[in-house]
């Protein structure tokens, strides 16, 4: 049994000013031990798709239109809220992008892992205490900063208190919203190995929302890459990074800077990311895809296995290797 | 061609209750017109108080700063505003940097209603057209205020208020930073684009995969100080400081590979008030010995064009 198993979850923004189609059917599988990157420009859908799985979008406006979120074969969307309450943190945990506002200001750090601990621990105060000390040593932070406050750390640092948060029930799954966005690139680094580290130790699988390519290919064992909305790719990082078959993936691809060699022009994709009130009929990604035809602007591609585990939605996989061109 | 800009020993310490803040301590560079320097540091290196204080948005603590020869350290307000139609700036955020209240057409004309450049309405309005064009904004969008826009097109305004004036030289702070990977290759391609005009660039930016596409000349900041300059190129083919080497091995490459042996500087930046002396680098660098400690290394020439303050560059590095 999957992990974790969505299928065709549908999120809408239910606003005055119409309605926000922010995911639109999307089906993922995590088993355990997995990490999933899960790709995408602004506006891709990726942290609504996160919090939905959580069922903490803000409601109204957000709201589940359909679909299924089942862990561990139990869909999430019929629990009560004291039951998602006990799944919150214990059993699945958040990291959030932005670890200065992620953290209570006027709280001590060793407090806060302990607050979750206690919470989720089934142990004493001192007990938690005792083991929120226990976890910050493991993201390298000396014990006796237990006691100060978020604004005395570095934003790394700040970084590591949320990892040891959410890491500190030994949770089953982590939803990581772009962890590392926020941190210089050395800090990423340090941070990024110790995820990896501790997600060993304890044995929990990840969705890591990103939109760094980079990062996805030195932590992912699968992905899935979204627009508008809809996962236009999933597979194994070995498909998606060595198979490329979708065009927009392909593009996302080409348009990063290369540090290996030297080219004169980069390759934007020209367009941009269609409103998500206002999506276009068809496939999503026509009106800014090269090899576009009318069937794409007519018909919505569903998602195809092209090989085992590596699903697409477009009429035309591998469209750019056939020469195709409109000029 | 020649030099455009020559900095000498350009230094900008900032008081503050805890000491002297060394945001920009002892730099010295010079740029040939028509290229692009780009300046790579993480958060706190002073890369963004070096582009304020060469503009003169912030006064120099001490050193020289050489416009065509010129001195233009310190010079008097009106000089300043002569020298601001040659000397422009691009903003990292093109979500502040604008103002909501005007529209894309007026953003654009103010560089030009400020210096008088035009002698007519009708002028000014095809001068704002024509820069339009130039940036690859509609015309449609004249009329359009900046929360209308997604980031993409807010930064061409921010590259259109800039090039306004036909400066000769822009800093661009950080521009395609707040962008998606997509819109910041156009905006990366405008900018080179725009420099086949014979625009000067200082190209400001932690993002190492940014810096090597648009920059010639390369210089990597630490704390406020330069730790290593060099030819684009040769910086990623053989970057000879460990601080360099660290963040090279730092960013994450969107390929699938055989395990790369990383190497993960440990530490944090630290604090630059009152920095303890010798290398800024020393408390995270792997070869630290006692010297480092004590004596602050010099920029060297080890290879051609190719600057390195390190005191053991030689060991680490075979030379």
């Amino acid at each position: 049994m999957n992990l974790l198993e969505i299928k065709d979850l549908t999120i809408r923004y239910l606003t005055d000013d119409g309605d926000v189609y922010a995911v639109n059917g999307i089906d993922l599988s995590l088993s355990s031990g997995d990490t999933l990157g899960l790709v995408g420009e602004t506006g891709a859908g990726k942290t609504t798709t996160a919090l939905g799985i959580l069922r903490i979008l803000p409601d109204p406006p957000g709201k589940i239109m359909s679909g299924e979120i089942l862990y561990q074969g139990e869909d999430l969307r019929k629990k009560s809220q004291e039951e998602l309450r006990r799944i919150r943190g214990g059993e699945i945990a958040m990291i959030f992008q932005d670890p200065m506002t992620a953290l209570n200001p006027i709280m001590r750090v060793g407090d806060q892992i302990a607050e979750m601990i206690f919470l989720h621990g089934n142990c004493s105060k001192d007990e938690a205490d005792l083991r929120a000390l226990e976890m910050l040593e493991k993201v390298g932070i000396p014990g006796e900063r237990s006691s100060d406050y978020p604004h005395q750390f570095s934003g790394g640092m700040k970084q590591r208190v949320v990892i040891a948060i959410a890491l500190a029930c030994m949770p089953k799954l982590i939803i990581a919203d772009e962890p590392t966005t926020a941190l210089d690139v050395t800090i990423q680094a340090q941070v990024l190995d110790m995820m990896n580290r501790l997600k060993e130790d304890i044995g929990t699988s990840m969705i890591l929302i990103t939109h760094d390519l980079g990062v996805v290919a030195e932590t992912c064992n699968k992905v899935a890459i979204m627009y508008a909305g809809e996962i236009i790719e999933f597979g194994t990082v070995e498909h998606i990074f060595n198979e490329t078959a979708h065009p927009y993936s392909k593009m996302l691809f080409d348009s990063i800077p290369s540090l290996d060699e030297r080219v004169d022009r980069l390759h934007p994709i020209a367009g941009l990311m269609p409103d998500p009130s206002n999506l276009p009929s068809g496939c999503k990604f026509h009106p800014r895809c090269p090899y576009a035809d009318e069937t794409c602007g007519r018909e919505a591609p569903m998602p195809e296995e092209l090989s085992s585990g590596h699903t697409i939605r477009c009429f035309k996989p591998y469209c750019f290797k056939g020469g195709v061109s409109n000029g | 061609m020649g030099k455009m800009l020559e900095v000498k020993h350009l230094k900008k310490y900032f008081n503050t209750p805890g000491g002297i803040l060394h945001a920009v301590d002892d730099v010295s560079f010079s740029i040939e017109s028509g290229t692009t320097l780009g300046v790579v540091g993480e958060s706190g290196c002073g890369k963004s108080t070096l582009g304020r204080v060469l503009l003169g948005l912030l006064d120099a603590s001490d050193g020289q700063i050489l416009f065509h020869d010129k001195d233009i350290t310190r010079v008097t307000k009106p000089e300043r505003k002569i020298l601001r139609k040659d000397m422009q700036m691009i903003f990292q955020d093109p979500f502040s940097s604008l103002n909501p209240r005007m529209c894309v057409a007026d953003l654009i004309a103010e560089p030009l209603r400020v210096f008088h450049v035009c002698k007519s309405k009708a002028e000014l309005n095809a001068s704002v057209d024509n820069i339009m064009d130039i940036v690859g904004l509609a015309r449609r969008l004249a009329y359009s205020y900046p929360h209308e826009l997604d980031g993409g097109r807010r930064q061409r305004i921010g590259v259109a208020r800039a090039i306004a004036l036909k400066p000769e030289f822009i800093v661009c702070d950080e521009p395609v930073s707040a962008l998606d990977v997509s819109i910041q290759a156009q905006i990366l391609n405008l900018l080179k684009d725009l420099q086949e005009h014979g625009l000067t660039y200082i190209f400001i930016t932690h993002d190492l995969s940014v810096v090597k596409h648009i920059s010639n000349e390369i210089l990597v900041m630490y704390l406020g100080c330069v730790v290593e300059k060099c030819p684009a190129d040769a910086l990623f083919l053989h970057q000879l400081h460990p601080y360099t080497k660290g963040l090279l091995s730092a960013i994450p490459i969107p390929r699938l590979r055989e395990q790369k042996s990383r190497v993960i500087l440990q530490g944090e930046i630290t604090s630059p008030v009152n920095p303890k002396p010798g290398c800024r680098f020393a408390s995270r660098c792997p070869y630290a010995e006692e010297i480092c400690r004590s004596k602050q290394p010099e920029l060297e020439e080890m290879m051609p064009n190719h600057f390195v303050a390190c005191h053991y560059v030689r060991e680490i590095n075979g030379i």
